[in-house]
Parts: C-alpha cells; sequence; structure tokens
C-alpha cells in the first residue's frame, strides 16, 4: 500500500492509486494499450462470469449456494426494473443488469489491496452515464415523439409558473450525466484517497493504532458505499428510463 | 502531450490521475470492450439460464402445491369414505342384531306355541286319563264294594241275591 513512502519522513501520494500505468514496460498509453484499467476490468468480467455463468450452471431447483447468489442479483435487480421503470421497463433489463453487476464488482475489487478501481475515474462513470443519458433521451423521442418535451412542460403547475419549470427543468435533465458519473467516481475516490491517507498515518508510532482503527473503520463504509453506489446508479438509470417511457407526469 | 502525461504519471500522480486526459481513451476502450462482453454474456447465457431456473422452481412448486391439494383432497375423501363405511357397517350390524333377534323371537315364539299346545293337549290327556281313572276307580269301588257285600252276606247266612246287593252297592256309592 504504502510503497511510494519515502524513508523517514511523512509522504503522501493518496492520488498515485489512481493512475493508469501500462501492464507491459514504461510506454505510452494509447487507446488499445493493455493497462492496469484492463486487468481490473477483466477480472471484473471473470468474476461476473464466475457467478452468473458458472454459479448456475447446475441449473439446480434447489439452488447452490453461489447460484443463489446469482438468482438474488438477478432477482434484486429485476424487481428494481419492473418496479420503478414500469412493466414496459423490463426489456431494458439486461442493459441494466450489466451495468450493476460492472459498477459492483468494478468497486468490490477496487477494495482490494494493492488493486486498481476502475470506477474511481470519472472517464468511466462519465461514459456510463453519457451511454444512459443518450439512449434515454432517443428512445424517449423515438417512443413519443415530439411528446417526449412534454417532460419540461409540467401540465400540473399553474400556466405562469410553466416556462419557468420548463427552464429548471431542462437545465436539471441535461444536468443528470454529470451528477449520475461524478456521485460514482467521487465517492469511490475519496473513499480510497481516505484509506490511503490514513495508511500513511500509520507509519507514525504514535498514532498507528488509531490509524489502523481508522482504516478498518473506512474500509467497512466503503464496503457499504461501494454496493450503494451501484446501487443508486442502477436504480437513477431505472428512473431515467421511466421519464423516457412515460414522459407526462 | 499524451506521452509526456503518462510518462510524468508513470511514477507520481500529478494533480488527479482522473483529469489525466491521455488516458481517457484507453479506458473509455476498454470500458466499452468490457461492457460488450458483459452484455453478451448475461443477455446470450446467464439471463436466460436464471430466467428459466427461476421459471422452472416457480413452475415446481405450484405443482407441488396442487398435487398437496390433491393428496389432501384424497385424505378427506379417503377419511369420509371410511366413515361412511363405518356408519355402513355400524347400520349393517344393527340389522343384523335386530333381525337375529326378530328370527330368534320367531323361533322362540314358534316353540312357546308348539311348548303351549303340547302343554295344552298333554293336560288335556292326562285329564282324561284321570277322568279315566277316576271313573275306574268307582267302578271299582262298586265292584269291591259289591263283592265285599257278598262276602258278608254269605259270611252271614243270608242268603242274597246278586242283583239285589248290587242295586244296594250301586244306591250306596252314588251319593
Amino acid at each position: 500500500m504504502a510503497e511510494e513512502k519515502s524513508e523517514g519522513g511523512l509522504v503522501f501520494h493518496p492520488m498515485d492509486q489512481f493512475i493508469v500505468k501500462p501492464l507491459f514496460g514504461d510506454g505510452p498509453v494509447s487507446w488499445y494499450t493493455p493497462t492496469n484499467v484492463t486487468l481490473w476490468m477483466g477480472l471484473a468480467v471473470l468474476a461476473i462470469i464466475a457467478l452468473m455463468v458458472l454459479g448456475t450452471r447446475g441449473r439446480a431447483i434447489v439452488p447452490s449456494r453461489v447460484q443463489s447468489i446469482a438468482e438474488l442479483a438477478y432477482g434484486f435487480v429485476y424487481k428494481m426494473v419492473e418496479d420503478v421503470a414500469g412493466k414496459d421497463g423490463v426489456k431494458y433489463f439486461p442493459y441494466i443488469m450489466t451495468l450493476f453487476l460492472f459498477i459492483v464488482f468494478a468497486n468490490f475489487l477496487g477494495l482490494l489491496p494493492m488493486s486498481f478501481t476502475t470506477t474511481s475515474h470519472i472517464a468511466v462513470t462519465a461514459v456510463m452515464a453519457m451511454a444512459v443519458f443518450l439512449a434515454v433521451t432517443i428512445l424517449g423521442f423515438v417512443k413519443h415523439g415530439a411528446g417526449f418535451l412534454s417532460l419540461f412542460w409540467i401540465s400540473s403547475a399553474p400556466l405562469v409558473l410553466r416556462p419557468i419549470l420548463a427552464v429548471i427543468e431542462i437545465i436539471s435533465y441535461f444536468v443528470r450525466p454529470v451528477s449520475h458519473s461524478i456521485r460514482l467516481a467521487g465517492n469511490m475516490m475519496a473513499g480510497h484517497a481516505v484509506i490511503k491517507v490514513f495508511a500513511a498515518f500509520a507509519a507514525l508510532l504514535a498514532i498507528a493504532p488509531l490509524s489502523i482503527l481508522a482504516i478498518t473503520a473506512i474500509y467497512a463504509l466503503e464496503v457499504l458505499v461501494s454496493f450503494i453506489q451501484a446501487y443508486v446508479f442502477a436504480i437513477l438509470t431505472c428512473v431515467y428510463l421511466k421519464d423516457a417511457l412515460h414522459p407526462h407526469h | 502531450m499524451a506521452t509526456e502525461t503518462a510518462d510524468a504519471g508513470g511514477a507520481e500522480a500529478a494533480g488527479m490521475p482522473q483529469l489525466d486526459f491521455s488516458t481517457f481513451p484507453n479506458q473509455i476502450f476498454w470500458l466499452v470492450v468490457t461492457l460488450i462482453i458483459i452484455y453478451l454474456v448475461l443477455s446470450r447465457v446467464a439471463l436466460p439460464r436464471i430466467a428459466s431456473v427461476l421459471a422452472e422452481r416457480q413452475g415446481t412448486i405450484t405443482n407441488d402445491i396442487a398435487a398437496a391439494e390433491d393428496l389432501k383432497q384424497k385424505a378427506a375423501d379417503a377419511e369420509a369414505a371410511y366413515e361412511k363405511a363405518l356408519a355402513d357397517a355400524r347400520a349393517e350390524a344393527g340389522r343384523i342384531a335386530a333381525e337375529a333377534k326378530a328370527e330368534v323371537q320367531a323361533e322362540v315364539d314358534v316353540a312357546m306355541q308348539k311348548a303351549d299346545a303340547e302343554i295344552a293337549a298333554r293336560t288335556a290327556e292326562s285329564e282324561a286319563k284321570i277322568t279315566e281313572i277316576r271313573a275306574g276307580a268307582a267302578e271299582a269301588v262298586r265292584d269291591v264294594a259289591t263283592e265285599a257285600a257278598e262276602a258278608v252276606a254269605a259270611a252271614l247266612g243270608v242268603k242274597a241275591d246278586s242283583a239285589a246287593i248290587k242295586a244296594a252297592v250301586e244306591a250306596r256309592t252314588k251319593g
């Protein structure tokens, strides 16, 4: 964890863990270079395959432990999509399941010591958030045409207020992908940086026990945050999907 | 620019590595690859499989519940049949007992009548015999009396006419 620490002095490098570097050699990072991003995303893919494919290969009526976890994940996300986006949102369930599983596994793998947290990078979360934003906006216009714009025209409000509300609604609509992506990346980055800062403090003998206790506590919190942020990302995707499918309030 | 920043970031992060735009194409490329792989694995293999397992389980549970209902109904039917058989058997037993009783009663009645008739016949016979005996006894008394009278008359030396003696005896014994 503290391999960057120089002798004697207290040196913080809380952000070093987020550096994208090539897996082999020390060359430049071009778009196709296998980097630690590749490694940890690949591990997330393998973990997902292990849980969702290998875990369910028994197809048992009475499930094994791994299979019940896979079924639990399936049921959890399926119910969320159905409850939030409605019955007609169910056909987008595989996409939301993909996002949820990727984020949850990337977050949890990022909690391993020495690991790299792919979801702490704004590039990653912004791509996912923009993909959701664009998909939902296009879907809304395809399904409802210009009627999708009624999302911004709140018919239950007094007529005078409607133009003002429309402006606010439009601004909040375009802020969605920003908050959607920064919420996840910010949470992951902050938690990991804080752990790293406490880890640096552990080098001082006087406050080492306190620091280790703090790392333990923050780690427990991070486990919770890892799941909650994946859940929040998925449920917000469902909410946006609901707006696209049913723009009339 | 990309080369410089990446090289600088190799040892120590300058500012936030998140804002090092030179790594963005790399991250975005691998993210897209990752998401496509996950999506294909989930939509082609994992999700249909889990959905079928869940549906199958639901079906099995529904079937089992239906089978349980069926068996419960069968058990109730069997119990009802048992109760009915028991009631029938009781009724039959009662009927047979009553029949047997009636039969025995009839036999007893017949036997009683027969016995009564026999008793009556015997009684009548006995009465007839008694009457006969009584008549016979009277006759015998009369004979004995006549003989005794004749003997007494002979002993007394009285010459007595047997017809007169008979008449006298008859007259005496009558009362």
